[in-house]
């Protein structure tokens, strides 16, 4: 392993000379942020290859107008809020569903532990909060799916799953960016296969290229973005062949497409993006929290002057935050990046800080 | 009503009356008679000697109360046992406390004091005084249990934070995880079969063939909450000096390093039961870890880093797989599954 990954370092240094200027390169994926700080590969990296973390961790894109009306949802007593552990955290104007101490906020593992649970509690209103990429939105449809199979009428679905593509392309659409290239995510490939890239390589001249979460794999992607940039072209590969294809997951990406439609919905930090948020189809409308409700879509205030935003779009670093390590750590987050795991400001707080004298 | 007649725990069994009488004669003193507790007075009289003595208390509420590799009984006599020989002491007695939530079965309970009673015997440490309460249905979680250990300080060991150096290394006698993995793939709402057992076991046996080697013991902590990387900025904040992990060197199990990297854990942050983090002399190392391999509870031990250098604010840094460096943090308290 170590032989190639020297093989990878000694390609970038060559490209890097060859380029003669700093490599932003963002990663889309947050699952590769914290692979990349939990093995240390940003210091391997020759200095003229920076990493941006980009806005692919579910938690850190969710507007805060969505974490505003699950808190809403969870001050009910007529609901349960069933929710994966990462979003419990997450400040709303409210605090955060962990400090409402709410006996009816249930942290699930699968989508089917919140049909489950709607069995189980009759009487109750079961709300799944469904956030996350195309990797997790599958999961949400089998539970709609299992709940319209059973006709369980006190099941539903707060949708904010989050399409890559768009988000990539309101990215690279902002004349302010600084991204020469994306390393794209592991697990959304396998859903929606490499081919799915083409139209970001073509329409903007950027290189895509899919890695694993290994450090190797993530080394060898970042060489391959380097040895394309290097030679001038843009390409669209996939050096994780062991587990995404071209086309994808054809199954998966059924499902999606039964019950699930695109809509422009609001993101943390990108606004409105075209097609980057998707809801329940109507025939299955019934299933949707926003509709039983009757919520609309309001984009709330960022609380307290925190720079998420910034930071998912890889214009700034964590540290560039004024309230980084000083008023927003992961014992009292502002914002969601420091709260999910796989946030760039928790993963460089948790991983990348130095000893204070050197900074 | 006798005990035979019900198979519930009542909340007159914590009455003090003839229920709490039948229940100390039928399920306590059956498993952990000896002759101080049999004596049933309200304090235990113990002959220590006259050497330093060490006094601990831990209390325990794990969910599932059953799981692979143990239960909240062999962990509540373990937990107090190592808190013991970890500060260098002989564990001399234990005290046990029962806090049992009314209509409990009887069966359950009984293997949860069975289970105490022979991890005690085991690590050949009496339980020499104790206490049962009952509460209503809802005010606990099935049982709580509180231990409490006195031991005595063993000869010549100076465990001293002022005597650490750069260069000290860093030993551990086994895989990292393992316990905190296990309750969490079997606790509540998490369905996934895995062949994960828990460490939980008594260290006063190994510490004690460690110690008699004569290495250059300096400090010993049990990486319980919190897991390694807890114990290691504990061991830095307190000692004032940076210390070094090697990723390559820490002792895993595969399949609970697949477990923790699918719900994106990191192994440092996790509970382990039957581990010890031990610092000594750079040149006493070898003895020590030879001492460690010799003993059942220790044939994965490695030494898994070192001190480096006396600074006002340390940290604790890893060396990861690839060669890179990243800093080792306090984990937060919780650690929260991810979504994908």
């Amino acid at each position: 392993m170590l032989t190639r990954i020297c093989q990878a370092q000694a390609l970038m240094e060559s490209a890097c000379d060859a380029v003669g200027r700093q490599i932003n390169i963002m990663e889309v994926c947050g699952t590769h942020t914290v692979s990349i700080f939990r093995n240390g590969i940003r210091p391997t990296l020759p200095k003229s290859v920076k990493l941006l973390s980009g806005p692919g961790c579910p938690v850190c894109v969710t507007d805060q107008g969505y974490i505003d009306v699950t808190l809403d949802l969870a001050l009910r007593d007529d609901t349960i809020i069933a929710t994966y552990g990462d979003m419990i955290r997450v400040p709303g104007k409210a605090g955060s569903l962990e400090t409402l101490n709410r006996k009816n906020v249930k942290i699930i593992m699968s989508t089917i532990d919140a049909v489950d649970l709607a069995r189980q509690n009759p009487d109750k209103t079961v709300v799944l909060i469904a956030v996350g990429f195309e990797t997790t939105t599958p999961a949400t449809a089998v539970a709609v799916k299992q709940a319209a199979a059973e006709n369980l009428t006190n099941f539903c679905v707060l949708s904010g799953h989050k399409l890559v593509i768009p988000a990539m392309n309101a990215l690279l659409s902002d004349k302010n960016n600084k991204i020469d290239a994306f390393l794209c995510p592991g697990h959304v490939s396998v859903i929606i296969g490499s081919d799915a890239y083409e139209p970001i390589v073509r329409d903007f001249n950027r290189p895509c290229v899919v890695a694993g979460f290994e450090p190797m794999q993530i080394i060898e992607g970042i060489a391959e973005i380097c040895r394309q940039i290097a030679k001038g072209t843009a390409e669209n590969g996939s050096i994780y062949e062991v587990a995404v294809t071209a086309k994808g997951n054809a199954t998966a990406q059924r499902i999606v497409a039964e019950y699930f439609e695109p809509y422009d919905g609001y993101w943390r930090g990108l606004g409105k993006i075209p097609g980057g948020t998707l809801r329940l189809v109507d025939e299955y409308s019934q299933f949707d929290a926003m509709k039983r409700f009757n919520i609309d879509e309001i984009p709330a205030e960022e609380l307290g002057g925190c720079k998420c935003g910034e930071v998912l779009c890889g214009l700034i670093d964590p540290p560039d935050c004024p309230k980084f390590e000083t008023k927003c750590t992961p014992d009292s987050p502002v914002g969601p990046c420091m709260v999910s795991s796989e946030g760039a400001c928790s993963a460089w707080y948790k991983y990348g800080r130095r000893r204070k004298q050197n900074k | 009503m006798t005990q035979s007649q019900t198979k519930k725990i009542l909340l007159a069994h914590g009455g003090g009356g003839r229920l709490t009488a039948a229940l100390i004669e039928n399920s306590i003193l059956p498993k952990f008679g000896n002759e101080t507790l049999n004596q049933l007075t309200d304090s235990a009289h113990l002959e220590l000697g006259s050497g330093s003595i060490c006094f601990t208390t831990d209390s325990f509420v794990v969910k599932p109360l059953f799981f692979s590799g143990g239960d909240i009984g062999k962990l509540a006599i373990c937990g107090t046992v190592n808190d013991l020989a970890v500060a260098g002491a002989k564990p001399a007695a234990l005290s046990l406390s029962l806090i049992i939530e009314e209509g409990m079965d009887f069966e359950i309970f009984e293997q949860i004091l069975q289970s105490a009673a022979v991890t005690a015997k085991a690590a050949g440490v009496p339980i020499v005084t104790g206490d049962t309460k009952v509460v209503e249905t809802g005010a606990a979680d099935g049982i709580f249990i509180n231990t409490a250990g006195i031991g005595t300080k063993i000869d010549n060991i100076d465990l001293s934070m002022n005597r650490i150096v750069p260069g000290d290394k860093i030993l551990i006698n086994g895989n990292i995880g393992d316990h905190g993995m296990t309750i969490m793939s079997q606790r509540e709402g998490m369905k996934f079969e895995s062949p994960l057992k828990s460490d939980c076991a008594c260290l006063n046996d190994i510490i004690s063939k460690v110690l008699e080697t004569g290495a250059d013991v300096k400090f010993m902590r049990d990486p319980t909450r919190g897991g390694v990387a807890a114990t290691t900025n504990e061991l830095a904040a307190s000692s004032l000096h940076s210390i070094e992990l090697i990723e390559t060197a820490l002792p895993t199990d595969l399949t609970v390093r697949a477990a923790a990297d699918m719900l994106g854990f990191d192994l440092l942050n996790i509970a382990n039961e039957g581990k010890f983090i031990m610092v000594t002399s750079a040149d006493t190392a070898d003895k020590a870890l030879n001492a460690m391999r010799a003993h059942p509870l220790g044939t994965k031990a490695a030494i898994i880093g070192e001190v480096t250098q006396k600074e006002e604010m340390p940290i604790v840094e890893l060396i990861t797989t690839i060669g890179g460096r990243r800093i080792v943090q306090m984990p937060y308290g919780r650690e929260l599954p991810r979504i994908c």
